[in-house]
């Protein structure tokens, strides 16, 4: 570990303005990260809770602990407060804030107060669709099919469509942001081929925002008018068609899973690269896996809806493409795996997220073959097996790059370091608490147990009980953190410019950086990962 | 960025064959020229769309950068078309009813 | 790349985060095509609406189609594109730092934007008393009865989408006119008015697009 000369600079952006003023008005992309962190953590806890009493209420064969119209609405807000609110903002909203204009070496994003005009449209998306929650809640699933979501459901889906569609623009606006940003704002000297593998990650992950979400929009506008002004566009009653929804709606809730999963990806490239002392295994074929990710994303909707209504030939050709995708996904798992290949690879807890990603990652990429596969899927869609698959790469995947990114950046963003060893029994029960919850579902999906219904055949209830009761450990691995990382940032040992002796733009600065992140601005003569570059700031 | 500051008889021609284009369009239909009515009147739409593109928002005169975010978004949109019309086009049982 | 320039109080309407004028308006600039990009996508959605019921119900489409006013449609057309020319002449009097000719182009920009809203109005006041509004009270030939709803239900989606944004467009160009009457639109600083330009002419080509497709279908049968 890397010794610091300058242990806490006297001023940076916590101590430069007190008050809550200072902080609802700010402009600072670091700042602006951290409300972001206050808001995901509080959606991920709405989202968490709705989990609690769904595995509760499966730990048994019949459905008792609520009723059928309650279930169905317990899952659907666990599934829209978790995508919306908190797998797609996290990551690009926490540490994407944060770091992308450290990483370029920019004093701010290109459009600071767009940034914090983001924040709050995030809120107050949160916010209604937190009060369709306590008044009534929606039942439609978080997929809003039509026509039920249209017609027949009697519940709170306008207030919740509504909340998406304006949630919707903070992701717009921040990918906006962060794509002018990277393409205008870098550093004399910072090539695009000099970035850290993470900015590529969050480039194409912009891109996506930028493209799909505007499609997700409209969809729910369409939902939301058809409600309120029975306009037909999806009623079967005056020759709609609501196949036609579904394939809206998948055009951006396919790319959305890459939005979720990217910029872990991302993370998990510099955890492994700072882990193992070692430039990641051939950089470009990362940067532009990232890219084709993104591009490939969009080309394979239809495979949400093999079973749906969709022609057989449409279904032929998106099961093709969705198998093209799965390859710049394992691109980056073999070059992880090569750069950790005679690396000096340490275990420290940044890192044990980085490997629980690749392997965790690795298998929920596995499955989504399976499901690709036209003929298989026809027997594992709408079962337990999907839910397996996608909670692999969300839970196991996003979520273990999410912390471990926390625990990296933590140093920086805070100044302190957490206690190791708790974080290490932490990860350690968050990996087994997510194994025993999730694995039992690929078996209880293949046996046949339906997703969405909180009764099943007795015989299926081991597994069940197993799921719940991996479910509980995980919780409390989710709890832990959360205490010593508030804990560090009062009795926390103070962390100095580099505690982990990493090479990238961020670790040349103090530990919590300026206001304006850089005394000077950089000049970049070196690539990324390179162990010759200036690994401390000299100038205060 | 260095201002491409355009003489005004540009707008003004670019102007005239926008209007031109519209009276074009308007008269073309009222003609049956079977599916070439559609092909008309989107090509038409798109002539329009182009000038404007070119000379009135300056993509003529701007970096390579902006006429890629332009193609792009051109080409995103024809994906979602396209890709959700092999569905429409290739089911057995035609039309809802 | 541009040098740090440390000193920015000097330099009118330029941001603390950026080293230069031309990297702001470089920005910027990209920042607005970004978000027409979004926009593009956004009416996307119901283009591809249309496409797929215009595919599955010609005969409705066109008949409903019918029923739309060709005279207004096509006045409109023109008020919107003359619309376009008078931006795009605001933004050059920006460019050569002629206030004078830039707020008129920028009043006659609203003014025509203005009588485009007032004919939209009038015509939807009209589907309004004809009972071509989808829902309980539509009324229309039994044989195109059911889809045609669709098709008036896409007509209001879209064009309502599209009025919406040229009342945002209005705000936006009140705004620019605000600020060059007060002067801080200079012959160094204009990049608002060519921004606010792009938004504008945007508007105008999702009209260029929705006129043939909702006005002209099958206007030849009778």
């Amino acid at each position: 570990m890397a010794s610091s000369t300058l242990l806490i600079p006297p001023r940076h952006y916590l101590n430069d303005g007190y008050g809550i003023k200072s902080w609802l008005l700010t402009r600072d992309h670091k700042r602006i990260a951290l409300l972001y962190l206050a808001g995901v953590t509080l959606f991920f806890f709405v989202g968490g809770a709705m989990a609690v009493l769904i595995r509760i209420d499966l730990a048994t064969p019949p459905g008792d602990l609520v009723t059928d119209e309650t279930y169905n609405k317990l899952f659907t807000m666990h599934g829209v407060m978790m995508v919306f609110f908190f797998l797609i903002p996290a990551i690009p909203a926490v540490l994407g804030n944060f770091l992308v204009p450290i990483m370029i070496g920019a004093k701010d994003l290109a459009f600071p107060k767009l940034n914090l005009f983001s924040w709050y449209i995030y809120i107050v998306g949160g916010l209604f669709t937190l009060y369709a929650l306590v008044s009534g809640g929606v039942d439609t699933g978080w997929t809003f099919y039509t026509p039920f979501s249209t017609v027949a459901s009697t519940t709170n889906v306008i207030p919740t469509a509504l909340g998406i569609f304006i949630t919707g623009f903070s992701s717009i606006l921040t990918g906006l942001n962060f794509i002018v940003t990277i393409h205008r704002m870098r550093a004399p000297g910072m090539t695009w081929f000099r970035m850290p593998l993470f900015l590529w990650s969050i480039y194409a992950t912009s891109l996506i925002n930028v493209l799909g979400t505007p499609v997700i929009a409209i969809t729910v506008l369409l939902v939301a008018a058809e409600r309120i002004f029975h306009f037909g566009f999806f009623d079967p009653r005056v020759g709609g068609d609501p196949v036609l929804f579904q394939h809206l709606f998948w055009f951006y809730s396919h790319p959305a899973v890459y939005i979720m999963v990217l910029p872990a990806m991302g993370v998990v490239s510099e955890l492994v690269a700072a882990g193992c002392r070692k430039p990641v295994f051939g950089y470009p074929f990362v940067a532009f896996a990232s890219l084709g990710i993104a591009v490939l994303g969009f080309l394979v909707w239809g495979h949400h809806m093999f079973v749906a209504g969709e022609s057989v030939y449409s279904a032929l050709i998106f099961s093709i493409l969705s198998f093209l995708v799965a390859i710049p996904s394992a691109v980056k798992v073999f070059n992880w795996t090569a750069t950790m290949f005679k690396g000096a690879v340490s275990w420290e807890t940044p890192m044990l997220y980085a490997y629980g990603f690749i392997g965790l990652f690795t298998i929920g990429g596995l499955t989504g073959l399976f499901l690709a596969t036209v003929a298989v899927d026809v027997h594992v869609t709408d079962t337990y097996f999907v839910i397996a698959h996608f909670h692999y790469i969300m839970v196991g995947g996003t979520i273990m790059g999410y912390l471990g990114g926390v625990h990296y950046w933590w140093p920086k963003i805070s100044g302190r370091l957490y206690n190791e060893a708790l974080a290490k029994i932490s990860a350690g029960i968050i990996f087994i608490g997510f194994n025993l919850t999730f694995f039992p579902q690929f078996v209880l999906g293949y046996l046949g147990m339906p997703r969405r219904y909180h009764a099943y055949p007795p015989d299926f209830q081991v597994l069940n009980v197993l799921s719940s009761a991996g479910a509980s450990i995980l919780g409390v691995g989710y709890l832990i953190p959360m205490i010593y990382l508030m804990w560090s940032l009062r009795y926390g040992r103070l962390a100095g410019s580099n505690p982990w002796g990493a090479v990238g733009l961020e670790w040349t600065t103090t530990s919590p950086p300026p206001t304006e992140n850089f005394a000077e601005t950089p000049l970049v003569t070196w690539d990324a990962y390179d162990c010759h570059a200036p690994s401390e700031s000299h100038v205060a | 960025m260095s201002a491409h500051i355009l003489p005004k008889r540009i707008y003004y021609t670019i102007y005239g064959i926008l209007i031109l284009c519209t009276f074009l369009t308007v008269q073309i239909a009222f003609f049956d020229l079977g599916p070439l009515n559609t092909i008309a009147a989107i090509g038409i739409a798109i002539l329009k769309a182009t000038l404007v593109i070119l000379y009135f928002m300056h993509v003529k005169y701007s970096s390579r950068l902006t006429a890629a975010v332009v193609a792009g978004s051109v080409f995103w949109l024809a994906i979602l078309v396209a890709l959700t019309m092999t569905d429409y086009l290739t089911r057995a049982w035609r039309t809802f009813g | 790349m541009p040098e740090a320039v440390r000193d920015h109080s000097h330099v009118p309407g330029l941001a603390h985060h950026f080293d230069t004028l031309d990297q702001q308006t470089e920005a910027t600039t990209l920042g607005m095509w970004v978000f027409l990009v979004t926009e593009v996508l956004f009416f996307g959605g119901l283009f591809t609406v249309y496409t797929v019921y215009r595919s599955w119900y010609p005969g409705a489409f066109a008949a409903a189609s019918h029923e739309l006013d060709i005279t207004l449609g096509t006045i409109n057309t023109a008020v919107l594109i003359t619309s376009s020319l008078t931006m795009a002449l605001a933004v050059h009097a920006a460019q050569l730092g002629e206030r004078r000719t830039l707020l008129i182009f920028l009043a006659a920009t609203m003014l025509l934007g203005g009588v485009f809203l007032g004919i939209k109005g009038f015509e939807y006041y009209h589907k309004f008393v004809e009972h071509h509004v989808p829902g309980s009270s539509f009324q229309f030939e039994q044989e195109y009865f059911r889809h045609a709803q669709i098709f008036f239900s896409l007509y209001f989606m879209m064009t309502g989408l599209h009025a919406l944004h040229m009342v945002i467009g209005f705000g936006i160009m009140l705004v620019m006119f605000w600020w060059a009457w007060k002067g801080t639109i200079t012959l160094e600083y204009y990049s608002p008015i060519e921004i606010s330009g792009l938004y504008w002419h945007f508007v105008d080509i999702v009209w260029i697009f929705l006129f043939p497709l909702l006005y002209l279908i099958g206007r030849h049968a009778h």
